[in-house]
């Protein structure tokens, strides 16, 4: 029996191009990347949501019957995010190589796993960039998997793989999907049975998301170079963030999630907590003079339930642990400068 | 054998990679217990191990962590 290998997003396009696949009798297993930048995961952690919790990359594994296989390429990633071969898409998205470095990857576990060929949900024409038809065979070329990989969704638009010359499928069963109409999708799930599937309606990657880019932007600009760390990129998910100086910037929680998660980052950064009423905990990126610590305060004291009080009590605590505690008056709404908000 | 594994302060789907990764080094029968902060971390690490033949034995919850026992299946 031959083997194929799945790259699995956790959306209906990789799901159903598993079952085209599996109907014709072909051993499947799924693999998914993790970048650091994926929505789905963290957000749902860290914000408080009645929302159930889910995978949405493992549930569908499940319900195809698969084995996944979830990949850290977190450090390897940075290359293609800081130095896309085919550049950005409307944001800092590299998509183009993005799909190339991630069948790349997967070629190599299908080697490393003795595994046949790759599977991906691509469907022509419905996402800009990597989906484009004159791109397919790019994606094909530069990942090195050629021949090998098999889009079943859009197959019979494409020249015939390996795959399908040497028999291993039936092209003839296969399909010819296009365009940014879902409704071929939605009716091949219907004849699936499939009664639930995940429609994520801004994307799976915070690099396509503009609010999201904006402070990875600034995070460049005011560290003097083009670089990240991991905690870098998931902080950037957490919070407000403000600017009200080009040497440091104020991360505010917006919720009893986001105060819990950044209390987990309290020994990195320093950070100011309202004591004397209730309020979100604030993290400070940068340096920051003493004198500017009072004005950082006044500013986190504005987001606490005691905005329009004279005095608010908070502690500073520092990376030394020790804690200043300091009584200001909370900046007025006129003073919040809009300009601060990095991602507007 | 029982092993522990501390999957605390991560968010998913670094936790299900952490269990992924352990296991590998484990045999058929063992027990690798884990603690997460991670609210989807239970329901992700459920899905993995019946996805992978392995066995969730038991879960709680104390305060802001989850408690996890899985017994290592054949696969």
């Amino acid at each position: 029996m031959k083997k194929a290998v799945a790259l699995i997003s956790g959306g209906l396009d990789s799901m159903l191009a598993v079952r085209v696949i599996q109907e014709q009798g072909i051993y499947v297993e799924g693999i998914n990347f993790y970048t650091g930048f994926c929505i789905e995961g963290h957000t749902q952690a860290i914000r408080n949501s009645a929302k159930p919790k889910r995978n949405n990359a493992l549930w569908v594994a499940e319900q195809l019957g698969i084995k996944l296989h979830i990949i850290d390429i977190i450090q390897e990633y940075k290359q293609i995010v800081l130095n896309p071969k085919h550049g950005y898409g409307a944001h800092l998205n590299p998509c183009l190589d993005c799909k190339i470095f991630m069948v790349s990857k997967a070629k190599q576990w299908m080697e490393q796993h003795q595994f046949d060929f790759i599977i991906t949900g691509e469907v022509i024409g419905q996402r800009p960039k990597f989906q484009l038809k004159k791109n397919m065979p790019v994606v094909a070329h530069e990942s090195k998997a050629d021949d090998i990989l098999l889009r079943p969704l859009c197959a019979k638009l494409l020249a015939p793989t390996l795959v399908e010359r040497e028999g291993w499928v039936d092209r003839e069963k296969l399909h010819g999907f296009s365009g940014r109409s879902r409704g071929p999708q939605f009716d091949l799930a219907q004849k699936f049975d499939f009664q639930e599937y995940a429609q994520p309606a801004g994307g799976c990657c915070f690099l396509t998301n503009g609010h999201y880019t904006q402070k990875l932007k600034d995070l460049w600009k005011h560290r003097g170079k083009k670089d990240y760390e991991f905690d870098d990129i998931i902080l950037l998910k957490v919070g407000r963030h403000l600017r009200p100086h080009a040497n440091f910037k104020l991360i505010i929680g917006r919720d009893e999630g986001e105060n819990h998660f950044l209390e987990t980052y309290q020994h990195q950064y320093i950070s100011i907590k309202p004591i004397s009423h209730l309020g979100p905990l604030s993290l400070i990126d940068g340096k920051i003079s003493a004198e500017h610590i009072y004005y950082a305060a006044q500013i986190a004291a504005r987001f606490t339930d005691a905005k329009s009080n004279d005095r608010v009590t908070l502690e500073i605590h520092s990376l030394s642990g020790s804690v200043q505690t300091v009584k200001v008056s909370p900046f007025t709404a006129d003073q919040i400068l809009k300009e601060w908000y990095i991602s507007g | 054998m029982t092993y522990q594994l501390d999957a605390r302060r991560l968010l998913c789907p670094l936790p299900v990679i952490k269990v992924q990764e352990y296991i590998k080094t484990l045999n058929s029968g063992d027990i690798l217990e884990i603690v997460c902060t991670d609210k989807g971390s239970l329901s992700d690490i459920s899905a993995w191990c019946r996805i992978h033949g392995h066995y969730l034995l038991s879960s709680s919850t104390q305060y802001r962590e989850i408690f996890m026992a899985i017994q290592i299946g054949m696969s």
